[in-house]
């Protein structure tokens, strides 16, 4: 129990998806503009990134490995494609899911659920657990805590935001500029939490 | 056949004018995480362009052929095999940088500069023109990149492409090496300023708010 505890405390973190790996940056800059819709994006993020790994790591152990077919078969070559579909199937069942049984949340989350597909911080998770070689509930705690990690910085980000548009900021600066100066401030901050070991 | 100043703009407008990372908030992942040396910089853009150029090429020849409704599956399927193909020689010729990538080179395939070129322009276009839009986002994209290593790699190691340029104080040298541009998050910094820059000399992309 302690170990995944400390594994999850890591990813959150130590390890954060946004801030130490850069992963989905593209939509932590772009849809950070409001602390509301990032909750929302965030909460998929969470969602899609807890089915997602554990189902890539089934996937990649089960059929993909060197070997775990049959002696001698080694398909890891197909493994980018593979993550690449599970994952786009995925969202689309969570969608319908959603949309049919909790339409709340469905309308909720609207346009970023399909978006989702494309950020690489879903798919950097898969590949990152491949490459650690995580066991099933590893990988499980890996992706909430990873998607935990995301959702955190992308609404720290946002708030922010919503606070800087009282400031003066020169004019070549606003928007993307200065954004990126933020997060660069923000990444500066959990750099610090990398002196804990667990 | 489209004439040669349409381009020429597409070829060379994504550098300054249009650039992905600047303007269209595109790929901005691996630029921040590969800029540590202008060698790994290189090697992504070379991956990044021909990735892009030709996703571009092939979406586009095949475009009146792909139902609406299953677009994206089709253009992430045209990707991920480009990317598979990439990653695999980079992993037979040059294993050392592939170690070093590691999933930065697999995330090419959500990189959004190339499904974005894909949506936006492959989907549309010719395929001549596409193939040429392709490799310009990817110029544009590598120029940037290109920049933030050559600040990073110059004012942190004093080096080049691994050829000292400034004597570092550790080997006998008078420069010493700036630690806070050795670490990732110091491109967010760079990426920044340059973006201040560029939109100093092009007032035109100034965000209105």
């Amino acid at each position: 129990m302690e170990h995944y505890l400390s594994l999850f405390i890591k990813v959150v973190f130590v390890e954060n998806m946004a801030l130490s790996f850069f992963l989905g940056m593209c939509t932590f800059l772009a849809v950070s503009k409001k602390v509301s819709t990032a909750i929302g994006l965030g909460v998929a993020v969470i969602f899609v990134l807890a089915i997602a790994v554990p189902v890539n790591q089934i996937i990649y152990h089960a059929i993909l490995a060197p070997n775990a077919l049959g002696e001698g078969i080694d398909l890891s070559f197909l493994s980018f494609i593979t993550y690449i579909g599970v994952i786009a199937a995925l969202v689309q069942i969570v969608e319908m899911v959603l949309d049919k049984y909790m339409p709340a949340l469905y309308n909720a989350l609207g346009v970023f659920l399909p978006l989702i597909t494309v950020n690489c911080a879903i798919f950097g998770g898969v590949a990152f657990m491949v490459q650690r070689n995580y066991t099933l509930t590893e990988s499980v705690v890996f992706g909430i805590g990873s998607g935990v990690g995301w959702t955190l910085a992308i609404v720290l980000l946002a708030a922010v935001r919503e606070k800087l548009k009282y400031s003066d900021i020169p004019d070549g600066l606003k928007g993307l500029g200065i954004t990126f100066i933020t997060s660069g401030l923000m990444a500066l901050g959990f750099q610090s939490f990398g002196g804990i070991s667990l | 056949m489209a004439d040669s100043q349409a381009m020429k703009k597409a070829l060379w407008g994504p550098i300054l004018d249009n650039n992905p990372i600047g303007l269209q908030v595109l790929g901005i992942c691996s630029a921040l995480a590969v800029t540590g040396s202008m060698q790994k910089a290189l090697i992504m853009t070379i991956a990044v362009t021909l990735v892009c150029a030709f996703s571009n090429l092939f979406i586009s020849m095949i475009r009146n052929q792909i139902p609406n409704a299953v677009r994206i599956i089709v253009q992430m399927a045209v990707i991920a095999s480009l990317v598979i193909l990439v990653d695999q020689v980079l992993k037979a010729f040059a294993y050392e940088m592939s170690k070093e990538l590691s999933v930065y080179v697999g995330l090419i395939i959500t990189n959004c500069i190339v499904m974005g070129r894909a949506e936006a322009y492959a989907m549309k276009e010719p395929p001549l023109m596409s193939f040429i839009d392709g490799i310009g986002n990817g110029i544009g994209y590598g120029a940037m990149l290109m920049a933030v290593a050559f600040i990073r790699e110059l004012l942190s190691k004093g080096s080049l492409f691994d050829v000292e340029i400034l004597p570092l104080i550790q080997n006998g040298g008078w420069y010493q090496g700036n630690g806070l541009l050795v670490l990732p998050f110091s491109s967010f910094f760079v990426i920044g300023l340059i973006i201040w820059a560029i939109r100093q000399y092009k007032p035109e992309q100034v965000e209105k708010d």
